[in-house]
């Protein structure tokens, strides 16, 4: 399978990892993605690893354990499975899936070395809550995790931990790698790494148009770059369309929209246009002609990435579980139409 | 704008008397990343130190705008006076940047005698830990406001007053959690295993953990190969000695955090999921008796055209429009538009911030308008502070 130039870097992608600046709505949008992507139809798994219960807010269920919980059925049969991954159950699943450990598996507990895994020591954390991803995405519907069967999931949506620890979270393995030269934590750390660096993951990164957001999604971009990691869209949420137009932006940021004959459309229309007020409006006008300007400022700093930008409007009355809805449509000819290869045959 | 009617207005939280108490010594900012917790740790810092106290800012990760704002280029552990802000009320400004693998240095260097240091700085196990350890940001975070406070009042410390910026953790209280995190981890029989010799079968000490040690040990050896755990039994060993200190000093931070003279401001963004955060750290904070001094609400939307509803805006706009009028008519109809959705949206912040006080009656809180720029020089912290102080 080849991916020609003009598809999008999330063309042949299973794995869509979703990351963001805290308050950029990551999770709204990691959420809306995982509908768009289960309209195919399909079945796709919605993960957390940070334990937040956004998902369970975001779509109104009750709170997510460790167990994989289908959390909206849509009508054309596409259907969102929510995880909270928690270490402790990934690393006691994963001793017990792969050296079946029984009686030690509880003595490693009693002595609190599973507490020291998961809490203390460097880096496992992060390598168990991927580990788990990584088990998902290999899982085959006859239960195992290699053979013909179709894939239990044909897309997996991961929210991320926020911008600034995403470059660490997604390397951790290549880290553990290097700590533990040899033996099975290394091999799987390697095997892990080979899923994340290959066409099968992609990194999405959400935004804002404020200048800390954009910041830190360029240092992002180039941090995955760098790790060989694959950057897919940025996708700028909440944005608002300009109230004015342009020749009038022009001029209320020069202070130069003319008063006196807004005053008098204001008190030809019925209002009391009183100067406190005309001067009120007119201060508005400037402030948002100076938004609209680091707007786009910013805006052309995203864009000199070369990484395709999808845009989602600010949603009036704030997000529910019916809003996500609507971001999903807007979601679904960016992620969902230009992939015209079958999810199912992609070789995990 | 009028916030209409409200059963009963949260307390007003007084910034300046707040920073005007010399009983106040520490205040620390929580709150979810992203909501400006780090600006308002620096402008609190430069309004009580231009209203004469001195003071020390300790920031974790600031971004590099507000850094270069308050002078701070390189990121080098050690508080640097900030000059240019206005001394003449007698008080001074310190800033730092936390490097959270150079203070465990520091700590593992004045706790360990030189030959021990030098094995554990060079442990490969070591390195990893002080660099990517989960918590280490927040256990450093702890140990450098611990010195701070140690140091306050000297030559080179004049500070008598600082204001901590917390990190942007999964659960941005994790900061207190460290001291027990750590306490339980090193009294914990998985430690004594670990520093135990290798051929411990006879020691009485391990009696008690019966014929499971060997089994233990053998799936560990069996998971993490033989030479992780090697190198973690001699980074546990190394540390062992120092580990007492550690966590004296941690316990001490922690008792400092809960005195009277430290106050505690929990920062939010007027949206539900930051509110929602904040609400989150409030009740921490109340069950782990921590003095809460009260919340602060960044951003909110401005208004300045004050007393035009949105309906009567959009009314008025419809109206213009349907005129068929001059581009005078159109600019008035676009500006009345934008007016409502200001209002609007200011009005939702409002609620929720009210929502939030309905659920925390008596938390005092300040409303803070959103800055058109982010945070680049002295003047638009001073700003910030301005604004803080509800002026």
């Amino acid at each position: 399978m080849t991916t020609r130039h003009t598809d999008p870097p999330w063309a042949n992608a299973r794995l869509h990892v979703v990351t963001g600046k805290g308050g950029t709505g990551k999770t709204t949008v990691a959420s809306a993605l995982a509908l768009a992507l289960a309209s195919k139809p399909g079945r796709v798994l919605l993960s957390e690893v940070e334990g937040r219960q956004g998902i369970s807010q975001t779509f109104d269920v009750p709170p997510l354990g460790t167990d994989e919980t289908r959390v909206v059925r849509l009508s054309g049969g596409g259907e969102v499975v929510g995880l909270s991954v928690e270490p402790k159950a990934a690393l006691l699943e994963y001793l017990q899936l792969f050296y079946k450990l029984g009686r030690a598996g509880r003595l490693l507990e009693k002595f609190g070395a599973i507490d020291f895994a998961t809490t203390i020591a460097p880096g496992v954390r992060d390598v168990l809550l991927i580990g788990k991803i990584y088990e998902a995405n290999r899982r085959r519907r006859d239960g195992r995790h290699k053979g013909d069967a179709a894939p239990v999931y044909d897309a997996l949506v991961l929210d991320a931990p926020p911008t600034g620890r995403i470059g660490r979270f997604l390397s951790v393995n290549s880290e553990v790698a290097d700590l533990a030269r040899v033996g099975p934590i290394h091999s799987q750390a390697g095997a892990i790494t080979r899923l994340l660096q290959s066409e099968q993951t992609v990194v999405h990164l959400v935004t804002l148009l404020e200048e800390m957001p954009v910041q830190e999604t360029l240092e992002a971009v180039n941090e995955l770059r760098s790790k060989g990691l694959r950057p897919g869209a940025i996708v700028v949420n909440m944005v608002r369309d300009p109230l004015l137009d342009d020749v009038a932006l022009d001029q209320a940021r020069a202070g130069r929209l003319h008063k006196a004959s807004i005053r008098t459309q204001l008190a030809d229309a019925g209002l009391q246009a009183t100067t406190e007020l005309v001067d009120g409006l007119l201060e508005e006008a400037r402030d948002h002609a100076q938004r609209i300007d680091l707007e786009r400022e910013q805006m052309g700093m995203l864009e000199a990435t070369g990484l395709p930008i999808v845009q989602l409007p600010a949603l009036p009355g704030g997000v529910d579980s019916g809003s996500v809805r609507e971001l999903a449509d807007l979601l679904v000819p960016a992620f969902v139409t230009p992939l015209v290869t079958p999810l199912e045959g992609v070789e995990p | 704008m009028s916030p209409g009617p409200v059963a009963k207005e949260a307390p007003a939280l007084d910034v300046d008397a707040l920073l005007a108490d010399p009983e106040t010594s520490i205040i620390v900012c929580c709150g979810a990343g992203g909501v400006g917790k780090t600006t308002t740790a620096a402008a609190l810092g430069l309004r009580a130190a231009e209203a004469g106290r001195r003071v020390v800012v300790l920031t974790i990760d600031p971004a590099r705008r507000l850094a270069q704002s308050l002078g701070l280029t390189e990121l080098d552990n050690t508080p640097r006076p900030v000059t240019d802000i206005d001394g003449s009320a007698g008080g001074s400004l310190h800033a730092m940047m936390l490097d959270m693998k150079r203070t465990f240095d520091e700590v593992v260097l004045a706790h360990a005698d030189p030959d021990k240091a030098e094995q554990i700085l060079a442990n490969p196990f070591y390195l990893a830990v002080s660099s990517s350890f989960a918590g280490t940001q927040e256990y450093m975070a702890m140990e450098k406001l611990g010195q701070l406070k140690a140091a306050a009042g000297t030559a080179d410390a004049p500070w008598d007053l600082i204001v901590v910026d917390t990190p942007p953790s999964r659960s941005a209280l994790d900061f207190l959690d460290a001291p027990n995190r750590l306490g339980s981890f090193l009294d914990g029989r998985f430690i004594r295993l670990l520093t135990a010799p290798a051929k411990a079968g006879g020691r009485a000490g391990l009696k008690v953990f019966g014929v499971g040690v060997q089994l233990v040990t053998s799936t560990m050896t069996k998971i993490l190969g033989g030479q992780l755990l090697t190198d973690v039994q001699t980074f546990v060993n190394a540390l062992d000695t120092m580990f007492g200190g550690f966590r004296e000093r941690a316990d001490e931070t922690y008792r400092l955090l809960s005195e009277h003279g430290t106050a505690f401001l929990v920062v939010a963004a007027p949206e539900r999921d930051a509110l929602r955060e904040a609400s989150y750290f409030v009740d921490r904070l109340e069950a782990d008796r921590m003095p809460l001094a009260g919340l602060v609400v960044n951003r909110i939307g401005r208004v300045e055209a004050t007393g035009l509803t949105p309906s009567r805006a959009l009314s008025v706009a419809e109206a213009l429009e349907d005129g068929g009028g001059p581009k005078s008519a159109t600019n008035a109809a676009a500006l009345l538009r934008l007016h409502a959705t200001l209002v609007r949206t200011a009005e939702r912040q409002r609620e929720l911030a009210q929502r939030f006080s309905r659920s925390h009656p008596g938390i005092p809180v300040v409303q803070v308008p959103a800055l058109g720029r982010d945070v680049h020089d002295l003047d638009s912290l001073r700003q910030v502070g301005h604004a803080l102080a509800g002026s």
